[in-house]
């Protein structure tokens, strides 16, 4: 065994050796990009980990010449982070919302999930959950109105409804887009070309402004809603062209086949195209969803407390304003860890089907 | 009663066209319905609607423009300096990110290990992180930096500060410099179109080309007592000469920079894996050098490839530029919402909004199709 391991990292270190200084100018170019690599890694190791202070209780040595990263802020100041204003003693109620949120996320990436139904039972259960905890009138909790969520519950919340509502949306502009009829056709196009042309923030800002003017009082709905709505239209439009490569993926003569057999528009679209549709399109999906998860930051421009609001929030009050850095690497860690991860499982999809369809 | 095909055919056209008229009534209804609401609630706010307050003087301040402005000025023209803003950004983030994104892209295409994990390591860092959270991050650090006298120096020519970036110039009028862009632009397009020289001695002709224009622009427009070189120097607290960069405009570029070179090297590094094999191993056989076989097969055959998702990002990058609110930075998306808040003319304001970045990302489009179908190589 111990043999066996040793053979291996002997044939790593040799690899290692011909692909990093097999010339010599490979051997050049690797020793000095090592060297400033190491640097770097050093300065930042030293800063982050080994002076750095941990825990809330000793701030004061934060405030020492040789001090690094002061994580007290974070040992301080995460609840705010977290769950922004919502009120101290209910934010297990926040926890067990955005783990809920979390674990649909991870549900849906098993395969034996990859259904229609299974899909859409589990995000809809899972937001759900989500909405009837942080809500909590429903299910005789202290009520919590949404203008008191924020932090990553208020991202997770949403990044759930935008993909849940804008899924749907989103194969209703590819099936108009695709259509044999003119009319829907030319609708979904202009909608489609439109709002991908425009920046995201564009798009939110005139949810947030431009409704309330063009729309009747008992249409507008709170402005939470009303920004939901217009980032799932984004989403939608994005979602539109994933799907439409699918489609463009399947022989016209299935649609042929099905029609010829008699069997109705509906059942062909759900029982034959679409299943291969998504999965085509799975990975690209994937990406749309990571796009989403990272797009939600910007809302703090239409004035969400979402993450990033909370966190300037966090680092805001006197006695931590030059804690800035820490308060904002420990929301880019959040966010970087769960983009990470998603786009490396898109990556491996991306592969396994491409090994698979050889 | 059997119908027969026609009888079947009619009816599914009936029914299609029945759903169409029906959905083209909806529309319009809802159109009619929103302009008749907005009238309404327009009337009850008191505020009148139409395109005149552009005459009106602004009264308010913001932080970055390429021209002469005061507060003073009209709503149309402190739009305009906007949309110059937007445009200027993003098309400064545009090239660079190109450049650097072509960089590490390569670097993770490499045989060289070292090379491939670094440029992994980058990509990986700053693709993953929302933009904003970036700009802010960095705009945090740059505002607390150390103040002019203690500025970090680049060869006691270049100064980073809380001030911003102080940069050596030519001695040459604003206008000139205009021109100077103008012209280099130009060139280059003429460069492409023409043909003659391949991808690399055309970059380098077009290098050769601009630093001539800049000595010549010197020798004529330059006042004669000068150097020809404005470089930044400290004197008592501030900087004197050069160029000062503001630190919104030093924030955004860095950042929008970094964000749009990780997207741009995964591009690039999609497109030299699509080069067949087989004609790097012909190119090898033939005793040619990695650097030739790079610029001579490699990446004239992988632009093909490259180009239409490059464009995407340059697109997404020009939308991106909006997120500069965050900061103050006064790009079109800024002085939109500001003037929104000052005249409450939001929806002509917001109408303008979006026809500019339809414009600016239709010529864009329209830019690359013609890059693409310059590039592509004839045989095919």
């Amino acid at each position: 065994m111990t043999t066996m391991t040793q053979n291996r990292f002997e044939l790593f270190v040799n690899d290692v050796k011909k692909r990093s200084f097999g010339t010599r100018t490979d051997a050049a170019i690797s020793t000095v990009v090592l060297i400033l690599l190491a640097y770097i890694i050093w300065t930042v190791v030293d800063w982050a980990l080994i002076r750095a202070v941990w825990s809330k209780e000793n701030v004061e040595a934060c405030r020492l010449e040789d001090a690094g990263a002061c994580w007290s802020i974070i040992d301080a100041r995460h609840r705010i982070i977290l769950f922004g204003l919502y009120p101290f003693e209910q934010h297990w109620r926040s926890t067990l919302a955005c783990l809920s949120i979390i674990a649909t996320v991870i549900i849906s990436c098993i395969p034996f999930m990859w259904t229609t139904k299974r899909l859409a039972a589990s995000w809809i259960i899972g937001f759900a959950a989500y909405y009837l905890l942080m809500e909590g009138s429903l299910i005789g909790l202290q009520q919590v109105t949404t203008d008191q969520w924020g932090g990553l519950s208020l991202t997770l919340f949403m990044f759930a409804s935008v993909v849940l509502l804008g899924m749907p949306m989103g194969l209703a502009l590819a099936l108009m887009r695709r259509s044999e009829m003119p009319v829907l056709r030319i609708f979904a196009s202009i909608l489609i070309d439109t709002v991908r042309s425009l920046p995201l923030l564009v798009t939110l800002f005139t949810a947030a402004v431009v409704f309330p003017i063009i729309l009747p009082d008992w249409l507008q709905g709170d402005k939470i809603w009303r920004v939901i709505v217009a980032f799932a239209l984004f989403f939608a439009c994005y979602q539109a062209e994933v799907l439409r490569g699918g489609f463009q993926a399947i022989p016209k003569g299935q649609f042929e086949a099905g029609k010829a057999l008699g069997i109705s528009y509906a059942n062909i679209l759900f029982r034959i195209i679409l299943p291969q549709v998504f999965r085509y399109a799975l990975p690209s999906t994937i990406n749309m969803v990571v796009i989403t998860f990272k797009e939600t930051a910007i809302v703090i421009i239409i004035g969400f407390f979402e993450i990033l609001a909370s966190t300037n929030a966090a680092y805001g009050t006197g006695e931590w304003t030059s804690y800035y850095k820490e308060a904002l690497l420990f929301a880019a860690g959040i966010y970087w860890i769960f983009l990470f991860s998603l786009g490396r499982y898109g990556e491996y999809l991306k592969t396994r089907m491409t090994v698979a369809s050889r | 009663m059997a119908l027969t095909t026609e009888e079947l055919r009619a009816r599914s056209k009936r029914r299609k066209i029945s759903i169409q008229v029906a959905i083209v009534a909806i529309v319009v209804t809802t159109i009619i319905a929103l302009v008749w609401n907005t009238t309404n609630q327009l009337e009850k706010q008191g505020l009148t609607s139409g395109f005149d307050f552009l005459e009106r003087s602004i009264g308010w301040g913001y932080s970055f423009s390429l021209i002469e402005r005061s507060i003073q000025d009209t709503y149309s023209k402190t739009l305009l300096i906007g949309f110059l803003n937007t445009i200027f950004v993003g098309f400064i983030a545009i090239i660079l990110s190109t450049i650097f994104g072509f960089a590490i892209g390569t670097a993770k295409d490499s045989n060289n290990l070292t090379m491939k994990s670094v440029a992994t390591i980058y990509i990986q860092i700053f693709r993953n992180i929302p933009l904003i959270l970036q700009v802010i991050f960095l705009y945090a650090v740059i505002i607390n930096l150390p103040s002019s006298r203690q500025a970090y120096s680049v060869f006691d020519v270049i100064f980073l500060s809380n001030r911003g970036l102080m940069l050596p110039t030519l001695n040459i009028p604003l206008s000139v410099v205009f021109w100077l862009v103008v012209l280099s632009i130009g060139f280059a397009i003429f460069l492409i179109r023409s043909k003659r020289l391949s991808l690399l001695p055309g970059i380098g002709a077009w290098i050769v080309a601009v630093i001539v224009a800049c000595a010549l622009a010197v020798m004529i427009f330059g006042e004669p007592d000068q150097a020809a070189l404005s470089i930044p120097a400290l004197k008592g607290l501030r900087f004197v000469g050069g160029l000062n960069v503001s630190i919104e405009l030093v924030t955004m570029t860095i950042a929008i920079v970094l964000y749009g070179s990780a997207y741009i090297a995964e591009v690039v590094r999609g497109g030299l894996k699509e080069v067949p094999k087989g004609l790097i191993e012909a190119g090898q056989a033939l005793g040619l050098s990695s650097r030739v076989i790079w610029s001579r097969i490699k990446l004239p055959m992988s632009l093909r490839t490259i180009i239409p998702p490059l464009g995407n990002q340059w697109i997404f990058i020009m939308k991106g530029t909006t997120i500069g609110i965050a900061i103050g930075f006064s790009d079109l998306f800024y002085i939109v919402s500001t003037s929104i808040t000052q005249s409450g003319q939001t929806l002509e304001l917001i109408a303008l909004l979006a026809g500019a970045f339809l414009l600016v990302n239709f010529s864009l489009a329209q830019f690359i199709n013609w890059l693409n179908s310059s590039l592509k190589l004839k045989a095919h």
